[in-house]
């Protein structure tokens, strides 16, 4: 059994758990106590999970767990992404009505997520959809603004929608396999009539690529990332990933040559990032913004996953890749965070002077998007593109950079207003807005930590490789 | 000493910006001197260098990066690249006495013109494929926002023209790197690694496919005819310093690349598209000339004659690609007045970038029709201005003459019909001389009324570096004796 493999899953849903409880004891001024909970909860879950990296993989509850360098990464990454999203949070519902229940259904969520990267049977993948996606709806309407309650409604209906067809697709693999076991359906599926297998794996990809955020399960992201609140909108765009794709490599490394799978993910990355990308251009929303441009980073990351088993640098790049993509997608939002009422791109004309800290962060952060050097998410996509050209895929490399190149167009116009110079009047206006304290440092030290991450990719790539 | 060279503009940079509390004045004197040290640093290592063997690196350092991706920072200079460093060094030192009287946020632009010249030094020292792209897509960064916050007329869009075009260049060009790494073996993004093992030796489709992206990248970043389009703008809206820089050094980088990466990693492909890029010379030569004909934009047809000028780079690096029989030599002749022409335009047209720039400080436009007569009123800048036009439309004496009078030589003995190119000097004499009279002959009218002549910044900014065209020209032994060798080598890698 080894159940102490799943320490930072039972330390994450244990501490949801005593928040919650918690949280219903305390006056609405003392609802901080249960935010440092979930903050001491998340780092030590991540201490946990850097120390089972360890040892070599190990695959506890009779093999419906892999605890691997992926699943590590993928726990580090969601847990330390979670506490980013605690800090944004700390300003914008410290002292809210729901502020309790939010950090409960984070941690909740995260669980999810981490079941969903450590899940090594297909059944555990469906119970780690339900767990990160229910907290997931309650997390994206709990603002209860009209925005916030129209995304959670859509949410919620594409959400169940994506979950009956990952659950079909499950189904039709084991009619064909009698098994949901990965050690099993390698063997087995190799065996099994190749249009069934295409059919449910099929089914099974699109039900996670919704907890991705990626074509065609992608309609939710840009709702939730303008309608929730903005740490929620920070975490529903960036953690919940960590666990669908990571996911969704594992399921791609056991598919068998009768099938080509490797093209149809490669069509899947391909919309992903060319449909995310044109979608973000004329955007006025930042968050709007940002959540088109998290649907285009999925499309990239997939790119990794279709050379899954061709090129023994598509884990370790795609472990890079949402490494960088979670520090960076954070810095990004935790700026928009620290100026919540700046709710346009034009209404950011003359931060560059009145904030030219935050300004810098947030430069770092779009470019660090679009993948420029040194930051980390250009390691990632340097190692993703090299990835799959080794894996024989190199009209795949064409598409990814010409879909980099056009995400700079919409990431410019943001950056050109934040420093045009246009109307000075705006500039005094900003000169007179306070950035939100928590958000404004976490930005700061997100986009400091992408740097620093990207300059030290030796280091990163010897973690994961 | 080169890892001091390329960083300390940066270190300075951070601490400009993190500092508030550094006044403008100190600012602006605090980039002179980062500049001035800067200049003594290139001589120091210039007295030191001694012509490495074939293939190999002086002053080399090699530090792992991402050892996984057998990427390193390897940096290190040979004579193709050190003239370049040199140049780098002079005319951003222009650029900081140039700005001496800049009175827009002067901390913050002494900040982002040390980051660019940072970006710029280790460019010229890189000798990993990332490392360089990693300087080449910041260079881009660094630009864009001097355009974008400095510029004038219509900054902002010129600036994201700038920055798109140029970002595909780069994006093609590393394509093309992922392409070298994924078919060396073993997978390296060495450079003289990459060099030694010629990856893409027998395999003509994938080379060739290899070769298009990253001549893709550099013509767009040179610019060759037809990715030239965001040169113009670019330059125009550009702050006089940034116009600089941008000629002079970012220009720089693509016909660096093609020496530096392109011909000595893909010789076989290189040797085949030879005369695709010849032609893409030849009528870079001549269209740019044409074009900067048309112009009544004084900075636009210096932008013209940028694509003039660096057309006969790509002219001369595609002859050393054509191997006619005993033409070693002629061919080391063309690559040696390639590197050459790279050193003398930055310093001829960063001058006469700087000097366009008085005009815009003194009278908010760059139409020669506005002015006329302006000798009379400014002589010292007539003065100079006509230094700069002769120098630029290679009159002998001048490093444009000793550069063009190589690649003329060097390319006509291999393939005669670049003769053709020989009609780009002609127009660029004329239009030269038309844009003299334009400006400063004739009664004095327009804004040239109450025109100011030169400041002593402007003076000692763009002067140093017409003196500089002048001493190449009449003693370019000390460059030549650099390049040559480097050349040689150069000419006997292509030839493998």
């Amino acid at each position: 059994m080894q159940p102490l493999l799943l320490l930072p899953e039972i330390l994450l849903f244990a501490g949801g758990l005593v928040v919650l409880v918690a949280g219903s004891f305390q006056p609405r001024q003392r609802q901080w106590v249960t935010r440092i909970i979930a903050a001491v909860v998340l780092v030590a879950a991540s201490v946990a999970a850097g120390i089972a990296m360890s040892s070599p993989a190990q695959f506890p509850m009779q093999g419906a767990f892999t605890v691997d360098v992926a699943t590590g990464i993928a726990r580090i990454l969601a847990c330390l992404g979670t506490l980013a999203v605690l800090a944004l949070a700390s300003d914008g519902i410290a002292g809210s009505p729901r502020e309790s229940e939010t950090y409960a259904l984070l941690l909740f969520s995260t669980t999810g997520t981490l079941v969903l990267a450590s899940a090594h049977d297909l059944l555990v993948v469906v119970v780690g959809f339900l767990l990160a996606s229910i907290p997931f709806y309650g997390l994206i309407g709990i603002a209860l603004t009209p925005g916030g309650a129209e995304a959670a409604m859509k949410t919620y209906l594409l959400g169940a929608l994506f979950g009956i067809l990952l659950l079909g697709g499950v189904v039709v693999l084991y009619g064909v396999t009698v098994t949901t076991t990965y050690a099993e359906l390698p063997q087995r599926l190799a065996d099994a009539p190749p249009g069934a297998v295409v059919a449910g794996v099929a089914t099974v990809l699109v039900g996670l690529l919704f907890k991705a955020g990626g074509v065609p399960g992608h309609f939710w992201v840009p709702d939730a990332a303008q309608g929730a609140g903005g740490a929620v909108a920070a975490f529903v765009t960036t953690v919940p990933k960590i666990g669908a794709i990571i996911a969704i490599h594992r399921i791609a490394t056991l598919l068998p040559d009768t099938v080509a799978w490797p093209l149809l993910i490669a069509v899947l990355a391909a919309a992903s990032m060319t449909l995310g990308n044109l979608a973000a251009f004329w955007q006025s929303d930042p968050r709007r913004l940002l959540g088109w441009s998290t649907v285009s980073q999925v499309g990239y990351l997939l790119v990794a996953v279709t050379v899954a088993s061709t090129s023994e640098m598509a884990l370790p790049s795609l472990l890079i890749y949402l490494a960088g993509y979670t520090v960076t997608n954070l810095a990004a939002f935790a700026t928009t965070t620290a100026f919540p009422r700046h709710r346009t791109l034009d209404s950011y004309r003359g931060m560059g002077r009145a904030h030219p800290w935050l300004a810098g962060t947030l430069v770092v952060a779009l470019l660090g998007l679009v993948g420029t050097p040194p930051t980390a998410v250009f390691i990632g996509k340097l190692t993703v593109a090299t990835a799959v050209w080794d894996g024989g895929i190199a009209w795949l490399v064409v598409v990814l950079f010409i879909n980099s190149l056009v995400s700079l167009f919409y990431y410019l116009r943001w950056i050109a207003r934040v420093y045009g110079s246009g109307e000075s009047i705006s500039a005094s206006v900003f000169g007179a807005v306070t950035p939100a304290r928590w958000s404004a440092t976490s930005s700061v030290v997100l986009a400091a930590l992408s740097l620093a991450m990207g300059l030290g990719a030796g280091l990163l790539w010897s973690a994961v490789a | 000493m080169l890892s001091l060279i390329v960083f300390l503009p940066l270190v300075v940079s951070l601490a400009l910006v993190a500092l508030p509390v550094i006044g403008d004045v100190v600012a602006r004197w605090v980039w002179v001197s980062v500049a001035a040290v800067e200049v003594v640093l290139l001589i120091a290592v210039w007295q030191g260098y001694e012509t490495p063997a074939p293939g190999a690196l002086a002053f080399e350092e090699q530090v792992p990066w991402i050892p996984g991706l057998n990427s390193s920072y390897h940096v290190g200079v040979d004579g193709l690249s050190l003239p370049l460093l040199a140049m780098t060094a002079v005319i951003f030192l222009a650029c900081a006495v140039y700005s001496l009287g800049e009175r827009n946020r002067p901390r913050l632009q002494a900040a982002l013109f040390l980051f660019l010249q940072s970006m710029s030094m280790g460019l010229f020292v890189s000798a990993d494929l990332i490392l360089f792209f990693l300087f080449f897509d910041l260079s881009i960064v660094g630009m864009y926002f001097i355009i974008a916050g400095w510029g004038h007329g219509d900054a902002a869009r010129s600036a994201m023209k700038f920055f798109l075009y140029t970002f595909l260049g780069s994006l093609s060009l590393l394509v093309g790197f992922i392409g070298l790494y994924v078919f060396a073996d073993p997978h390296t993004f060495d450079m003289v690694e990459l060099t030694a093992q010629l990856p893409l030796a027998g395999s003509s489709l994938a080379g060739g496919a290899i070769l298009a992206a990253i001549l893709l990248g550099l013509a767009v970043k040179t610019p060759t005819v037809p990715f030239h389009t965001w040169l113009p703008p670019a330059h125009t809206d550009a702050p006089a310093g940034g116009s600089a820089v941008l000629a002079g050094v970012l220009l720089k980088m693509g016909t660096y690349g093609f020496l530096r990466i392109a011909m000595p990693m893909l010789p076989e492909a290189w040797r085949s598209w030879a005369w695709v890029i010849l032609a893409v010379g030849v009528i870079s030569v001549v269209y740019g000339a044409l074009v900067a004909l048309a112009q009544s934009n004084l900075k636009r047809m210096i932008a013209y004659t940028s694509v003039n000028h660096m057309g006969y780079i790509v002219m001369a690096v595609g002859a050393a690609g054509v191997l006619a029989s005993d033409a070693e030599q002629a061919r080391t002749i063309a690559v040696t007045g390639a590197v050459t022409q790279m050193v003398s335009h930055g310093l001829i047209t960063g001058a006469l970038f700087l000097l366009a720039g008085v005009l815009h400080d003194r009278a908010d436009t760059y139409e020669m029709d506005a002015y006329g007569g302006l000798a009379s009123p400014a002589p010292r800048f007539a003065a100079l201005f006509a230094v700069g036009a002769f120098a630029s439309l290679g009159l002998p004496g001048f490093s444009g003459f000793i550069a063009e009078f190589q690649i003329f030589t060097g390319s006509i003995a291999t393939v005669p019909v670049t003769a053709v190119a020989l009609l780009g000097i002609l127009i660029t004499a004329a239009l030269f001389l038309r844009a003299l009279q334009r400006l400063f002959t004739g009664e004095t009218r327009g804004s040239s009324e109450g025109f100011a002549d030169l400041r002593l910044p402007e003076l000692l900014s763009a002067g140093p570096l017409l003196l500089l065209s002048l001493l190449i020209g009449v003693l370019p032994r000390f460059l030549l004796d650099v390049i040559e060798p480097a050349a040689a080598a150069l000419v006997s890698l292509v030839g493998r």
